[in-house]
């Protein structure tokens, strides 16, 4: 009954504001009435600024319920990618999921096949974590991303969220896994049903049966109302609108693991089950697409990653790789989720040729493109983790290196 | 025996004990739940259902079907990129590798499991279990795999040897970017 009658007055007194400002704007210069107007009301659901521009690239094929859009890296602050900016890969389409119905089955080499509601799966103990997911075709080498002309388009298939649900390893040992088990076999409610084969350790040791993004429900295009989210590994096997988990002996050497998202050697073989996205950086600023007003301070920024733990160190060089120095690393620097490099630097309005390499808590050091290509081959491309450079022009123009 | 008996027993309790439920949330599965989503193929042809089909049905099928994305012949259309099923036999260590069915995929029964789940791509899983048989051997046969009457069951399908079944190999990462 308060609460009704204080509303009641607060409602009163904005009708009473609102007259004293509709008055006071025919009374008012022209110049000084934007500061002294109303603003917008309350709202249920928040947007962002009518003035922010970011969107996700559409690639500019026809059929747009298969194929890829791109962060816009460049546009990003910090590590989080905003849920609605987070790339997407469709085989066919975004399911339109109602929760209520949605049930994900455990079944195969288990004491006790279960089935469970999203009400079930929200009961148990939840874990979180800040982690990327990166398509395994991000810098595709076979659609030109080598020579994109935007950060976005040559790295935009990687995105970072936190994401919230039960580890797959409490779910699997509810069911009780038979001592013969080797792998699971993952399946979506998509309606190509994709799925993936992934080996039973990893199973039970990282991965999360994800509900949640960025402390709300999954969005439609990234698996609503239930994925698998695998730290590191390969985004398809990250399989989203999650319905069955088959626990097994063996691989199924399905579509997309076999005939897809396999790398091609020189020697004509082919390497399967390429999980890792192995350590990479890429420079978002100054990158292609974008212009330096003027000499003077600027800060690069960029984002470094590893499926393999955290980023121990990050390199800059300003001048096509002949001196490298070490940039700073922002927190929080968490294992196998985007991390943010910054140093500042001092433009002297001269042609500069800018790039990062990344090296991870195991050692490893990102390589070249060059030297990537020396051992894989001409004909390789997916998990192409190469250093990037990007063409700094005395005009303040950034482009490509060839461009 | 009664020793025997008991032992058993309580192995068995023993384990259970080992990996009885702790929060015990969610049921138990009907046969019938099971049986309506599993329908994964592995490579050996485990999983397939009944049915049987030739290139010379599936002709017709493929025509209408899926002819408007992967071409007539099978070599591939415009949009979406990438989908020629046939040729590139040879090709996979030149600059131009074509990875179809025939030069690429390593399992026959894993091409019916992606025609039955996820084709045609805009009516996915509307082919009845005879029609995936008979498109799979067309294409199959357009590959010069099969011969053109050849009648295709679960267990022919499972007897195929695809050209490129040993052209895969574990990752070998990391290969490049040494530790320092």
């Amino acid at each position: 009954m308060a609460g009704r009658s204080s509303r009641r007055r607060f409602l009163e007194a904005t009708a009473a504001l609102t007259g004293a400002l509709t008055s006071c704007k025919r009374a008012a210069a022209p110049e000084e009435e934007g500061p002294r107007r109303i603003g917008k009301p309350l709202r249920a659901y928040g947007e962002r600024s009518e003035f922010e521009k970011s969107l996700r690239a559409l690639p500019t094929t026809k059929i747009l319920e298969v194929g890829q859009s791109y962060t816009p890296l460049a546009e990003i602050y910090g590590i989080i990618t905003p849920s609605a900016l987070h790339y997407e890969r469709l085989h066919s389409g975004v399911p339109t999921i109602d929760p209520d119905a949605h049930r994900l089955l455990i079944h195969g080499m288990v004491e006790r096949p279960l089935i469970f509601t999203m009400d079930d799966l929200r009961r148990l103990p939840s874990v979180s974590r800040i982690c990327f997911i990166e398509c395994a075709g991000n810098s595709h080498l076979g659609y030109g991303a080598k020579d994109a002309p935007t950060v976005q388009l040559s790295h935009g298939l990687v995105s970072c969220s936190e994401w919230t649900g039960v580890s797959l390893s409490l779910l699997l040992s509810e069911a009780g896994v038979d001592p013969g088990a080797k792998w699971i076999l993952a399946e979506g409610a998509d309606a190509a049903k994709m799925q993936r084969s992934i080996p039973l350790e990893k199973a039970m040791d990282d991965i999360i049966v994800a509900y949640g993004q960025n402390g709300e429900a999954l969005r439609p295009e990234q698996g609503y109302p239930l994925r698998l989210v695998i730290p590191g590994w390969e985004g398809n096997a990250n399989v989203k609108w999650l319905r069955r988990l088959k626990v097994v002996d063996q691989p199924y050497r399905t579509r997309d693991e076999a005939s897809k998202y396999t790398d091609s050697m020189p020697d004509g073989t082919a390497r399967e089950f390429t999980f890792v996205m192995e350590a990479k950086s890429v420079v978002t600023f100054p990158s292609g697409g974008q212009k330096l007003a003027a000499p003077g301070f600027y800060e690069i920024s960029g984002l470094a990653w590893s499926g393999r733990g955290r980023i121990d160190r990050v390199e800059v060089s300003t001048d096509g790789g002949t001196t490298w120095q070490a940039a700073g690393l922002s927190e929080p620097r968490l294992p196998m989720a985007l991390t943010r490099f910054l140093l500042p630097w001092r433009w002297d309005g001269r042609e500069a040729i800018v790039q990062s390499r990344a090296t991870d808590e195991t050692g490893y050091v990102q390589p070249s493109h060059e030297a990537l290509v020396a051992v894989r081959g001409a004909n390789y491309e997916y998990h192409n983790n190469g250093i990037r450079p990007w063409k700094v022009r005395a005009d303040g123009s950034v482009t490509d290196v060839a461009g | 025996m009664w020793l025997v008996r008991s032992a058993v027993v309580a192995a068995t309790c023993a384990a259970l004990f080992a990996q009885s439920p702790k929060y015990g949330v969610g049921r138990t599965p009907t046969p019938e739940e099971i049986a309506a989503t599993d329908i994964s193929v592995l490579p050996d042809g485990t999983g397939l259902p009944e049915g049987h089909g030739t290139a010379a049905d599936g002709r017709e099928v493929y025509a209408r079907r899926c002819a408007r994305c992967h071409g007539p012949k099978g070599e591939g259309g415009d949009e979406p990129k990438q989908s020629p099923l046939v040729g590139g036999r040879g090709s996979l260590k030149t600059p131009k590798p074509l990875k179809t069915v025939g030069s690429y995929w390593p399992y026959a029964p894993t091409v019916w499991d992606y025609v039955n789940r996820a084709m045609p791509l805009d009516r996915p899983g509307t082919l009845t279990h005879n029609q995936v048989y008979s498109v799979v051997a067309f294409i199959l046969s357009m590959n010069g795999i099969i011969e053109e009457h050849e009648v295709l069951d679960a267990k022919a399908l499972a007897r195929i040897k695809m050209p490129n079944r040993d052209g895969f190999v574990p990752d070998a990462r990391p290969d490049v970017g040494k530790k320092r």
